[in-house]
């Protein structure tokens, strides 16, 4: 057991160092300059903060020391939390400013996951043995993991945000207010979010509505299942032991989609202007600001390794098999 | 009289239309006896069986009555046949490889199973570990998940978990055939004991190897594309059999009795005919020496010495 967690551990290391290395390297081996141009798009009119500005990158890309000294200061850098300073939002840490983004993108993305991921769950297996629920769940569920997150996110946009205008569309909390801790704020918030949240929820939920009703159909005409029936067993348990093993490539399915769901959340914040790390790539991406996308780059990476070691983690305390093959045991 | 099986049929239902699977099977199980049902495969003995303890979704039953113990055994109603299962008739089925739920550790499925049938675990325990050491394994065995066992390891948990309430009927189909000869003899032989130790009544012994079958049962019961053909005590099967398909069996194997290997029904010629839509009259006909003009009519089944029947013009 422990030796697989520390041989996944590995690979998820090397992943991450492979990832901080892309990470460097984008900036520096981009044609052109990426100082000037970043420098352009700044549009600071005071020509001595530019001066400074100009003093600053170009230590921080150490233009006049080897490379590997460049990489080894970069890597230095991040152990102490330094991932630069932003060129559009001069002179603030890049880590400040993804920090203050984090929380919104979290408050989106875990629950859409988990929740559409639990709900789905149950909603597949309750439909796998109701005809009629059966036939309409089938169908909506298929047009559901057909639709891209970015035109239901703008459809609801749309139709709830602007025809109905039963939530806010656009921002993470309305700008008259002052980020507080009352019920008035926190309201706010929430409203806001509704509306990004519900299009991720909804388009990963049919997906795995479907993922289930299948498995489990699957699972109820399984040997063991027929075995037991023939035992006379009910079909409470029967579906209770199907339900368990269709489970597992449920969450193999979900470290799968964690993927695709993170790009969803970022395409939703954008067509919300919701102010998470989506938001902020694409501004970073309009004012050149290499240091902010290779800030977000590096967190979301992270966030998926993170993610995806815990699956992996998951599966193994619950499905025996792999325990076994695991410990080498076995037939 | 334990089992009295009169003129069952049942049918596949499929997109093309029915196979006559079982089509007018007729025979009787006494207690304590131990009835090999050997035949070609694809004649019907798991249809047999499962038609004995529960249809799937696909099977039909078409006509004939099933009686146990001088009751009825309603077979096409699912609920009233609830009572019935693992209580009373019980089956260790083909597939017993892979009947075990793979995510719950057997101890913890015989215990869920037990509950789910209203018996109190802790009330079969003791003699869960008794059985259990008798077919040969550990009581560890209960602590580990199905794919921590071998083949034959894992039939002997089916086999002692079928029988664990003392069926009065036990359905073995295939118990043997995935395992290497010298599990096989043990097996068999645990099936024996099971039945002399009183764990189960009587018992149908599915096989295509009529050596095994002749070495451990009471009677043979030979069936041929959906119907029976004919059913002795093992012995006289095997030394005199009187029809013409169970005479060709048996002069295919290699030496009666022996414990030999491969190569056991291949000796016939032909192939037995497509259940969709069968032929009238003797199914055999086809692939018959002695066939004749009457061969045309369904030839019955019929008692042509004590304890001995047989379905055949010829012997009639
Ligand atoms: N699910 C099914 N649907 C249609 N036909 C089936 C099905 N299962 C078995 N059959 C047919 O029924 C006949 C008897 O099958 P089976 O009882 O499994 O034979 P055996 O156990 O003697 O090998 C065969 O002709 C087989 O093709
Ligand atoms: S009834 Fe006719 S065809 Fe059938 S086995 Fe007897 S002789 Fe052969
Ligand atoms: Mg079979």
């Amino acid at each position: 057991m422990w030796r697989y967690i520390g041989r996944k551990l590995f690979v998820y290391l090397l992943t991450f160092v492979i990832a901080v290395t892309i990470n460097w390297m984008i900036p520096r081996f981009m044609p052109g300059d990426p100082v000037r141009s970043m420098l352009n798009r700044a549009s600071i009119s005071d020509p001595e903060a530019l001066e400074r500005m100009t003093t600053y990158y170009e230590t921080v890309f150490g233009l006049d020391t080897p490379l590997y000294q460049q990489y080894f200061n970069f890597w230095a850098g991040l152990f102490r939390g330094e991932l630069g300073v932003s060129s559009m939002l001069y002179p603030q840490p890049v880590l400040d400013i993804i920090l203050r983004s984090l929380p919104y993108t979290l408050a989106l993305l875990l629950p859409a996951i988990l929740l559409s991921w639990i709900v789905g769950n149950r909603f597949g297996a309750f439909a796998a043995r109701n005809k009629v629920l059966d036939n309409t769940v089938l169908p909506v569920g298929y047009i559901l993991t057909a639709t891209p997150y970015m035109w239901l996110a703008l459809l609801l946009a749309w139709s709830m945000g602007i025809v109905l205008g039963w939530f806010p569309a656009s921002g993470g909390y309305s700008f008259s207010l002052i980020p507080e801790f009352s019920w008035l704020f926190i309201s706010d918030l929430i409203s806001h979010w509704f509306l990004p949240f519900m299009s991720l929820f909804i388009v990963a939920l049919g997906g795995w509505a479907i993922g289930m009703r299948n498995m489990i159909i699957y699972e109820l005409e399984a040997d063991y299942s027929n075995y037991l029936q023939a035992l006379g067993a009910p079909r409470r348990l029967i579906r209770r032991y199907a339900f368990r093993n269709a489970m597992l490539p449920q969450i193999t399915g979900l470290a799968v989609q964690l993927g695709t769901v993170i790009a969803g959340a970022l395409l939703t914040e954008i067509v919300f202007n919701y102010p998470g790390l989506g938001t902020l790539i694409l501004s970073a991406l309009n004012n050149r600001d290499f240091f902010v996308l290779q800030g977000v780059f590096l967190f979301v990476v992270v966030g998926v390794l993170i993610a995806n070691f815990i699956i992996d983690i998951i599966y193994v305390l619950i499905d025996p098999r792999t325990r076994v093959q695991m410990t080498g045991g076995g037939a | 009289m334990t089992l009295r099986v009169n003129d069952l049929k049942v049918y596949y239902q499929t997109l093309r239309g029915d196979v006559h699977a079982l089509d007018g099977v007729t025979f009787d199980l006494a207690d304590g006896e131990i009835m090999g049902l050997a035949g070609e495969s694809g004649c019907g003995k798991t249809t047999l069986g499962k038609s004995l303890i529960r249809l799937d979704s696909r099977m039909k039953h078409v006509g004939g009555t099933i009686e146990l113990d001088g009751k009825n055994v309603p077979i096409a109603d699912e609920k009233a046949m609830v009572p019935l299962r693992y209580h009373e008739i019980s089956l260790i089925p083909q597939y017993a490889m892979s009947a075990l739920n793979p995510t719950r550790k057997i101890g913890r499925m015989i215990k869920d199973l037990m509950k789910a049938r209203g018996v109190d675990p802790a009330s079969i325990e003791d003699e869960l570990h008794r059985r259990l050491e008798l077919v040969g394994l550990e009581q560890d065995v209960l602590n580990r998940f199905p794919i921590e066992l071998s083949g034959g390891m894992k039939q002997r948990v089916v086999m002692v978990i079928s029988t664990l309430l003392n069926p009065s009927l036990l359905i073995a189909d295939e118990v043997t055939s995935a395992l290497d000869v010298s599990t096989q003899r043990a097996v068999a032989e645990s099936m024996v004991e099971f039945r002399d130790r009183g764990f189960v009544k009587s018992m149908v012994f599915v096989t295509h190897d009529l050596s095994l079958v002749y070495q451990m049962a009471d009677t043979i019961m030979v069936m041929y594309a959906g119907h029976v053909v004919e059913k002795a005590s093992a012995k006289t099967i095997v030394n005199e059999p009187k029809h013409p398909y169970t005479q060709m069996l048996i002069s295919a194997l290699p030496e009666v009795g022996s414990t030999e290997e491969q190569g056991r029904l291949e000796g016939i010629p032909g192939k037995p005919p497509g259940l969709l839509d069968p032929p009238t009259g003797c199914r055999f006909k086809d692939r018959c020496p002695l066939a004749f003009s009457k061969c045309s009519e369904r030839p019955p089944l019929v008692e042509i010495e004590p304890g001995h029947w047989a379905a055949c013009w010829k012997t009639g």
